[in-house]
């Protein structure tokens, strides 16, 4: 048996010799991040972060893994932003399938001139793998508030990624793009049981308004104690509705500042929002609760 | 409970309250809150049944508990509608209500509209679009989870049923039916021989 086993390794190492870039895993993360400020580089305008001064390091940004949850309006535009913007790893979920109706939000799966039609049916986390394939996120298509769904979810925020170095454990930040309460209350539970830092996206039906809320377990109130309603109105959390789904979801600008966030959260060493809220109709917005990281 | 049904504030009032905060995760206190769910099922259908109110069966389909599967009936018009009913637990459960799906209603049951912040309250709020739920999942939103969430952990699956699923049934099933989206079992037989 070991024989055989051996025989199948050596075998195994002769055809890698073999292939033409000696066996190396080529992907994108392999490649480096030049620092040259010029159009052909398309890292340039990003790099530029670096020699402004803004961070102090953006090629940080390869050893960075993000978990999204919920593959819809905002959490598939935020895997594309986060991919444009060079992450090392992404890890995303959702339950569902893709119909027509999710056309307007989903943007990633409509990029690369491929009709969303061809994406009708496949499970959202197989259409946006495919739109992301140039970083080969894990996915995972399952419902993480049942008890066996919640295990895989748990399981995989833990796993080290092989492409990863060895200092980066598990996952850096995990996105709720999620459109209701349940989802949030998981992403709560299991974060906290990995003592994991987390922001919860929301954006109200209409898409004129939204809140982005930073949870860092052990720092902030976790989200069953301080769901967001409760942040930004001081009012009793018993008398509100607490589903938020999103119908109208023209949700861009909530993806935008969500992506910022995540930025700042990966290179802002100093002061970072807790808690933001926007309200495009009443051209107001504001954000509170600094965080001195 | 302002604005509920005299009938369903005395079924309420009679279902055995539960007082293990305990989800499937929590081993033996999970076995105990399985027991009380029991207890606080077998009383309310009790009463249905003396009330001449009977209108589910549900039961526990892994030995676990942490998926349920049953039936429920409505009659409408003299005539008796009957529905498969099933939800899981939660992972969160109890501070999450189980998500009760129709799977037979798939597509057919409306999401309402919620805003998810308080600071739209103000402005008028017209629902363009009319979302579905997918699976069949009933909206619980208004009439049931605020009330839920007060009452976490003394409400157990059977309040679920009676505040939940019942007045669903009862708001949404002459909607279904009036408007030709549900046909009744003997209707379906007929326009399948023609």
């Amino acid at each position: 048996m070991e024989e055989e086993l051996r025989a199948i390794a050596e075998k195994l190492e002769a055809l890698r010799r073999d292939l033409p870039d000696g066996g190396r895993h080529v992907d994108s993360i392999a490649e480096d991040m030049s620092a040259e400020v010029v159009d052909s580089n398309p890292y340039s305008r990003l790099m530029a972060l670096q020699r402004m001064g803004i961070v102090q390091n953006y090629e940080r940004i390869r050893e960075f893994s993000v978990a999204i949850v919920g593959i819809g309006g905002v959490g598939s535009v935020a895997a594309e932003m986060l991919t444009r913007c060079g992450i090392g790893r992404l890890l995303l979920y959702d339950y569902d399938t893709v119909e027509l109706a999710n056309m307007n939000r989903s943007g990633m799966l409509i990029s690369h001139h491929v009709r969303l039609s061809h994406f009708v049916g496949m499970t959202k986390t197989d259409a946006a793998v495919q739109t992301l394939s140039d970083i080969n996120p894990d996915s995972y298509s399952l419902n993480i508030t049942t008890v066996k769904g919640f295990e895989t979810f748990m399981e995989s925020l833990k796993r080290k990624s092989s492409l990863m170095p060895a200092h980066c454990s598990g996952v850096d930040l995990v996105l709720s793009c999620v459109d209701n309460y349940e989802a949030r209350m998981v992403v709560n539970q299991a974060c906290n049981e990995l003592n994991q830092p987390w922001m919860e996206s929301g954006v109200s039906e209409d898409a004129v308004s939204g809140h982005i809320q930073l949870l860092i377990p052990g720092e902030t109130a976790c989200f069953a104690c301080a769901p967001p309603l409760v942040v930004a109105s001081g009012v009793d959390e018993r008398t509100l509705k607490r589903e938020g789904v999103c119908a109208a979801s023209l949700p861009t600008t909530m993806v935008s500042t969500f992506c910022c966030f995540t930025l700042a959260f990966v290179f802002i060493d100093n002061d970072i929002d807790l808690y933001y809220d926007f309200h495009v109709q009443k051209i107001f917005c504001f954000s509170f609760l600094k965080c001195r990281r | 409970m302002e604005g509920w049904d005299s009938s369903t504030k005395s079924a309420l009032t009679q279902i055995p309250l539960l007082a293990t905060r305990a989800g499937p995760r929590d081993g033996a206190a999970w076995t105990q809150r399985l027991k009380e769910e029991y207890r606080a099922l077998i009383a309310y259908s009790g009463m249905n049944k003396a009330n001449d109110n009977d209108w589910f069966r549900i039961s526990a389909a892994n030995p676990q508990g942490t998926r349920w599967t049953g039936r429920c009936w409505y009659v409408h018009n003299l005539r008796r509608y009957e529905f498969d009913v099933q939800f899981d637990i939660p992972v969160t459960y109890p501070a999450t209500a189980p998500e009760i799906e129709l799977p037979q209603l798939d597509g057919k049951t409306q999401k309402a509209g919620h805003p998810d912040l308080p600071l739209r309250r103000d402005l008028e709020l017209r629902i363009i679009t009319v979302i579905m739920y997918r699976g069949g999942k009933i909206c619980l939103t208004v009439h049931f989870k605020p009330l839920w969430a007060k009452n976490c952990p003394r409400f157990g699956i059977a309040h679920a049923l009676c505040l939940g699923l019942a007045p669903w049934l009862a708001a949404e099933v002459p909607i279904l039916v009036d408007s030709g989206m549900v046909k009744h079992k003997d209707d379906e037989a007929s326009s399948a021989e023609t």
